[in-house]
């Protein structure tokens, strides 16, 4: 099929109906609008579910209750609404709920504002509500790849029967690019949905859909059992992209827009003679700490890029173990960077050794 | 090669986020590469809204556009704003009907459209948006009046597409405008 | 809307700051209801006002007594917590139909259970204004917004709330009224109403509320005049004027 050219919040939900979502729930917040808007208009036509809820606490648990019946579930909504949702989504972690969330994020903290940012990056990467739980989370950067990563996503989630997070930012929510909608994604092996609640006990044990374990000893065990998908999410699923790295001097990482910003960068730098390349994380969790294994030795230093005041260059310490030098630029409140703006912080740290 | 990065900016309500949209369409219908992103948010509403286009034969990687090759300015906050940026040598559109009497930069090209006054001439002060489309087509070349309206009969559907052939003339008449004070 | 705006003058309740609303909308005229009335009741300087989220989330700004934004919908909590500190001061919230009657109507309902001696500037505009135009809890049947786009159906959204006539019905509510601002004379009603509900806390009698029937001119897709005529002509016969609970006069009885 020809591409054709959409709207990030309109593409992504699209996306979602080719996925075969069967139900979104929803409340309205800048910029993602036009996503629950796309699908008020298109999900009745498909014989699916739309409907706005009331606040964002009342749509994860719609998504609790619609995941916990079988059915594919997607949210959506921007930073101080994804805040909200906090306490559903650490319910569906803990009884193992699959669903997509996507956060087209924004400014903040409180209402902050509605321009561009990767401020929730860490209470995406950290579970974000109470206890221990992670959410599989995908920071796409082009909305080729937000529409591929969110059909696929849809099997990831019920793979893991676990909340999938697609991260993305107001940039990617408001942009238009060609998009082809027809592209092959990865299907994934799922079994049938035996624990869902769906009404129809036929041949089968009644089921319960709960995150309540009175016993120590039990919460335990099934906290272990969380923590199995966790560790298998790190192991066999981390996601990323190395780009120029082969004869770089510095590596840059940076997820989502930023990295695309990150890329004109790159190639300015490349124009004046100097070898910069970078590790794009495409899920922040797991945190692809296999990227850094692959650095090459020419690289001297790395310098992580973010729409936050840092929040990311936490995990890059993390994995790169004091290795090397590790630089900062970020740009918050709403503010894109330009791409003048990380050549200049190149030349500056290249110029400092 | 094709890498052409243009900001349209004025009024909301000037139809600059559907100037730069058709655009991206003709792009995407001639699969040339191209990324659009506008101002969002309550500033738009009566304030100054803008848009950033793209249109380039290799893959579009900043949304950001720090230098822009050309600008189409349809307000006065919108020239005091992003003609700073403008590339040197670059394509300096102005709405001349509402951007009067100002100092353009000498390093530039400079075309002062008259384009409310041209839309006016047409019958609908809307067509504004397509008159200045026309004279960029005609200055740039990316793409031909011919092709943008069949974008336009592709997406007015509707009530809308009675405009179309409005809008074509207003395109044409842009082109002549270009033509003439050249 | 002109000719309305030059009945009054500007008054020392609001600040210099420019209004942020678009033109013809009523939101305009309700603040300077409420500074008129905090001027004329002389309680300005111990006034705390909530700014909600909503096209009225800066009004911080534009009110010249102290104030405090709150979350989406959580304003009647937040005038919970001032109001139980600063017993004396006076506490009012403004707040739109998304913001109080779809994410915040639990606060509003148990400030309203819990007698809190606030009052509520509740906006109704049967839209989300700030957003760009969404479905609201009091949306009338078959009027289209963004996500509603064949007009809103019963069967999948319910009936429009009525919020006056609901929270009447709460033990702890004191004075529930239903005004507008479509002419002079309404606007003049509307004055009566909410200076009565600030005298009421002023005189520590208990929670009062407020419904302003409001348009949104730029979401509905209509010119000024022709939204207030909307108003008028759809939305107060769904949503009757008058008084709906009186406290101070069944007292009185
Ligand atoms: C938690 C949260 N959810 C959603 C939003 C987005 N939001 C901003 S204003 C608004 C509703 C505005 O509607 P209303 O209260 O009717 O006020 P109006 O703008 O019409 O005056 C919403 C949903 C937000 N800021 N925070
Ligand atoms: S969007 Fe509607 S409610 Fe908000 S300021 Fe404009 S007219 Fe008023």
């Amino acid at each position: 099929m020809a591409k054709v050219l959409m709207k990030g919040n309109e593409a992504m939900a699209l996306a979602a109906i080719k996925a075969g979502a069967d139900a979104f729930y929803g409340y309205p917040i800048t910029p993602q609008n036009e996503l629950p808007e796309y699908m008020s208009k298109h999900m009745k036509e498909h014989g699916r579910v739309f409907l706005q809820s009331e606040s964002e606490v009342a749509a994860i648990n719609m998504i609790y209750g619609a995941a916990g019946a079988g059915a594919r579930v997607i949210t959506s909504s921007s930073s101080p609404g994804i805040a909200l949702k906090q306490e559903g989504i650490s319910y569906m972690a803990g009884a193992e709920l699959p669903a997509v969330i996507v956060n087209v994020m924004r400014g903040g903290p409180g209402l902050g504002g509605i321009q561009p940012s990767q401020g929730d990056y860490k209470q995406i990467t950290r579970g974000g509500g109470n206890g221990d739980y992670y959410l599989y989370s995908l920071a796409p950067e082009s909305l080729q790849e937000a529409v591929d990563l969110i059909k696929e996503s849809f099997d990831i989630a019920d793979y893991f029967r676990n909340p999938v997070m697609i991260a993305v930012d107001g940039l990617i929510g408001q942009m238009m690019e060609p998009v082809d909608f027809e592209l092959e994604t990865p299907k994934w092996d799922l079994p049938k949905k035996t624990w869902a609640t769906d009404g129809n006990q036929k041949g089968r044990d009644k089921n319960i859909i709960n995150s309540l374990y009175l016993d120590p000893n039990d919460l335990e065990k099934h906290d272990l059992k969380l923590k199995k998908k966790y560790d298998e999410m790190k192991r066999d699923h981390q996601r990323y992209e190395l780009i120029n790295m082969d004869k770089a001097d510095i590596a840059i990482v940076a997820f989502g827009s930023t990295a695309r910003v990150c890329r004109t960068s790159i190639q300015l730098l490349e124009e004046e003679g100097i070898n910069c390349g970078m590790i794009r994380p495409i899920t922040i969790y797991p945190f692809p700490s296999k990227a850094f294994d692959e650095i090459p030795k020419s690289v001297k230093d790395l310098l992580v890029v973010e729409m936050n005041t840092g929040q990311m260059i936490d995990d890059v310490k993390i994995v790169n173990e004091g290795k090397l030098p590790i630089h900062f630029y970020g740009r918050s409140g709403g503010i894109v960077p330009e791409a003048e703006e990380i050549v200049e912080k190149v030349k500056e740290i290249m110029g400092g050794e | 090669m094709l890498d052409e990065k243009l900001i349209v900016a004025g009024f909301g309500g000037q139809g600059v986020m559907l100037t730069g949209q058709l655009l991206s369409y003709c792009a995407t219908n001639k699969d040339i590469n191209t990324l659009w992103f506008p101002s969002y948010g309550p500033e738009t509403r009566g304030g100054t809204a803008n848009c950033s286009v793209t249109i380039s034969d290799e893959t579009v990687n900043s949304p950001v556009i720090s230098k822009p090759d050309s600008l189409m300015i349809f307000n006065k906050p919108s020239l005091a704003k992003f003609m700073p940026k403008l590339k040197k040598d670059g394509n300096l559109v102005v709405n001349a009907s509402l951007v009067k009497d100002l100092d353009f930069r000498e390093d530039v090209n400079v075309y002062e459209i008259e384009a409310n006054d041209i839309a006016l001439k047409l019958g609908n002060l809307k067509a504004a948006n397509m008159v200045m489309l026309g004279a960029y087509l005609a200055i740039t070349k990316i793409f031909t009046n011919k092709e943008i309206v069949a974008v336009m009969k592709e997406k007015f559907t509707g009530e809308k597409a009675q405009f179309i052939d409005l809008n074509k003339q207003a395109l044409e008449a842009g082109k002549k405008a270009v033509e003439t004070s050249a | 809307m002109a000719k309305t705006k030059t009945i009054y003058e500007k008054s020392n309740g609001l600040s210099d700051a420019h209004l942020s609303y678009c033109p013809g909308c009523t939101h305009g005229i309700i603040h300077k209801l409420v500074a008129e009335c905090l001027v004329e009741l002389d309680v300005l300087d111990r006034t705390i006002g909530i700014s909600s989220v909503g096209c009225s989330a800066l009004n911080y700004d534009f009110f010249s007594c102290d104030m405090q934004q709150a979350a989406h919908g959580r304003a009647p909590a937040v005038a919970t917590g001032i109001k139980r500190v600063k017993p004396d001061s006076i506490v009012f919230t403004y707040q739109g139909d998304g913001d109080l009657a779809s994410i915040g109507i639990a606060e509003a309902i148990h400030a309203a259970h819990r007698g809190e001696n606030v009052t509520i500037v509740f906006v109704n505009n049967a839209i989300y204004g700030m957003t760009g135009g969404q479905m609201a809890p009091t949306t009338l049947i078959g009027q289209k917004t963004t996500t509603s786009p064949d007009g809103r159906e019963e069967a999948h959204s319910g009936l429009p709330l009525k919020i006056s006539e609901m929270m009447a019905t709460i033990p702890g509510a004191t004075y529930i009224e239903r005004v507008s601002v479509h002419n002079p004379k309404h606007v003049i009603k509307a004055k009566k109403a909410l200076k009565k509900a600030f005298e009421i806390q002023k005189n520590k009698q208990g929670f009062t509320l407020i419904e302003f029937i409001s348009t949104c001119p730029v979401n509905w897709g209509m010119k000024p005049k022709d939204a207030v005529d909307w108003a008028v002509d759809n939305m107060i016969p769904y949503y009757p004027l008058g008084v709906f609970k009186d406290k101070t006069n069944e007292e009185a009885n």
